[in-house]
């Protein structure tokens, strides 16, 4: 099975130059301290705004910090809040999802209806007023550190974020749930929790999957975009969204580094969504589902 | 149909009571404080900042503070503001003009774009438009729209400039000109359409690439049903088959699309409000929120999810009105 999904996706030719672009991306990520002389805050206030140079290759921002290493670094907060998200919605949509589509009757009742009371929450305006609850994690140990505005920034996208991933579960699990296999299984005296996870699952992943890989994309445009309202990530940690925010300020400064220091981030961010949504499309005509909900992106807010 | 109608109404007071009540701990939630403003300030006593804590209720348990809210909306108040001390809805209904303008132009503009562009790379599929206008929508469905934004200033604000004054060839901020306004010889049309454009190119092209690939295959699949094949073969006109027959059908889902987007005629746009610093709604969020004004974020959101709902059904409803085959349950 996953040999000839693989070779499937072989066909699709721009997700396979995604995949291997996101594979440099995430290691130029991951290696960011090995990759750059710099740190991400180190900052040098002679050297504002300057132009690419031997010894920062991208130029510098307003406060002198190496734009490099801030674009590396902003990659590893970003890309990790994007995956971070993906994998909080998908785990509680699916859960939600699964309890509703495999037990019905009053548990569905009430859990559609608290996906339809999120799915009437206006998604941005709700996103910013929740990043103000949550900007620190109340996590002792994590107080302060820039992990707990990460996990934070990731929960709060994911709260408004699992809604289809229900949906999609729960119709699954609905026509699966009387199955002759599951009939059988139940026959035998499995439990509802193996059934649900050994026998149903695996047989409704296919859409999952797909739903949560463009699910990674909006995730990371929803968190450049808070941060570039500033009310994502907190500063001094970089993040793509955030840089773009700072640089907004001096990009009409030409003849300086000032407008690239406002399109590079931008063009990471950009870059990357295409790739993973690339990768999506290419999952989806490899698993070949039914076509439907959650088979494209999400829209994005304006 | 009436009986689902009223059975979609009812279910939406819990839900919008759910909203409120979840928006309103979230609120409460935060760690700032809506005082904070006065209290670096010299001329606000101790006495005063009691006073006012007094006036918003501040002391009072969350539950009770709750209620309080409850009951003003039910007479139809929606609070005062703490920022302004004006009844929050004044300060909506001040910038809902602005956003108005703006949203409906966009709107108005993606439909002109995107419904043409649609139908043309649908019948004329593989064709050289069909490709340039599939990766446009491709494309714009990656592009983060705040970036694109900025992209625009870049070039059309500080980059290039008016050949006769030597200005910026766009402006990059606000909806009119503050200088020339009222001066003699102030033309009103061309300046606000000048101060569109921008903010109206970035909206547009943002949710017309949404609308032209929705349109197209919408249309591609209804042009391979029998039915038209029926038409072509009782040799009516290509026109009429095309537009009587296949249009008609594609454009029943675009309506949904349609009216899910219309609760954003209130919400505005809030990257794009705030990248061309337009006095809309979207705007008035983000200040409201950096200054935890309750009572306007209150009512934005409320107005907005009520509206959502609201919309949700009229797309349903308008679906089962212009598609018979679909009948409520």
């Amino acid at each position: 099975m996953a040999r000839m999904v693989w070779r499937r996706f072989l066909y699709h030719k721009p997700a396979v130059v995604s995949l291997a672009a996101l594979a440099v991306l995430l290691l130029a990520a991951i290696l960011a301290p090995l990759l750059s002389p710099h740190g991400p805050n180190q900052i040098d206030l002679d050297r504002q705004l300057a132009l690419p140079s031997w010894e920062h290759p991208l130029g510098t921002d307003h406060l002198g910090r190496d734009l490099l290493a801030r674009l590396l670094y902003g990659g590893r907060v970003s890309l990790l809040i994007g995956l971070l998200a993906m994998a909080f919605a998908t785990s509680f949509g699916t859960l939600v999802g699964a309890l509703a589509g495999y037990y019905g009757g009053w548990v569905d009742s009430l859990l559609m209806r608290l996906t339809d009371v999120f799915l009437c929450f206006p998604g941005l305006f709700v996103l910013i007023i929740l990043s103000l609850a949550l900007r620190q994690l109340p996590i002792p140990a994590l107080r302060g550190t820039a992990l707990a505005s990460i996990l934070a920034i990731a929960l709060v996208i994911a709260l408004l974020a699992w809604m289809t991933v229900a949906k999609l579960v729960r119709a699954s699990f609905l026509s699966l749930r009387h199955q002759d296999f599951v009939e059988a299984a139940r026959a035998a005296g499995v439990t509802n929790a193996r059934i649900i996870w050994r026998h149903i699952l695996p047989n409704a992943i296919s859409p999952v999957i797909i739903a949560s890989t463009f699910r990674v994309a909006t995730a990371i445009i929803t968190e450049s975009g808070l941060s570039y309202l500033g009310f994502g990530v907190q500063p001094p940690t970089p993040t793509w969204g955030n840089m773009l925010k700072n640089a907004q300020e001096h990009m009409l400064q030409t003849g300086t580094n000032g407008p690239w220091a406002a399109i590079l981030p931008g063009l990471m961010i950009f870059v990357t969504v295409v790739a993973i949504n690339f990768v999506g499309d290419g999952l989806r005509d490899a698993l070949d589902p039914h076509k439907g909900q959650g088979a494209n992106p999400p829209t994005q807010s304006n | 149909m009436t009986r689902y109608l009223i059975r979609r109404s009812l279910q939406a007071v819990p839900a919008l009571l759910l909203v409120s009540l979840c928006v309103f701990l979230m609120i409460e939630l935060g760690p700032m404080d809506p005082l904070a403003m006065y209290e670096d300030n010299p001329n606000v006593s101790p006495e005063d900042l009691l006073r006012l804590e007094e006036r918003l209720g501040l002391g009072q348990p969350v539950h009770i503070r709750y209620g309080k809210w409850l009951l003003n909306l039910l007479r139809g108040d929606w609070g005062t503001s703490n920022v302004t001390w004006r009844p929050a809805i004044l300060e909506i209904t001040d910038r809902l003009p602005n956003t108005l303008y703006l949203m409906t132009a966009s709107l108005v503009a993606t439909l002109a774009l995107a419904i043409p562009l649609g139908i043309v790379s649908a019948l004329k599929q593989y064709s050289a438009l069909d490709y340039v206008a599939t990766a446009f929508a491709l494309m714009w469905r990656s592009i983060p729209i705040f970036w694109f934004g900025l992209l625009l200033i870049i070039v059309f604000h500080a980059t290039l400039k008016n050949p006769f004054t030597g200005n910026p060839l766009f402006p990059g901020a606000g909806m009119y000109d503050i200088r020339d306004k009222g001066m003699p010889g102030y033309n009103a049309i061309l300046d606000y359409a000048h101060h569109l454009a921008l903010p109206l190119t970035m909206l547009t092209l943002h949710s017309a690439a949404r609308y032209m690939r929705f349109m197209r295959s919408s249309m591609l699949e209804v042009i391979h049903q029998d039915y038209v094949r029926t038409a072509r073969a009782k040799g009516l006109s290509e026109r009429w088959v095309i537009y009587r027959h296949a249009l008609k059908n594609a454009a029943i889902p675009l309506t949904t699309i349609i009216a899910l987007d219309l609760p954003m005629l209130f919400g505005g746009a809030l990257y794009t409000e705030t990248m061309f610093s337009w006095p809309g709604m979207g705007r008035l969020f983000l200040q409201s929120a950096e200054r935890v004004d309750y009572a306007v974020l209150m009512a934005i959101v409320m107005i907005n999810a009520a509206l959502i709902i609201f919309f949700q059904l009229a797309a349903d409803v308008a679906y089962a009105y212009l598609d018979p085959r679909i009948r409520f349950s």
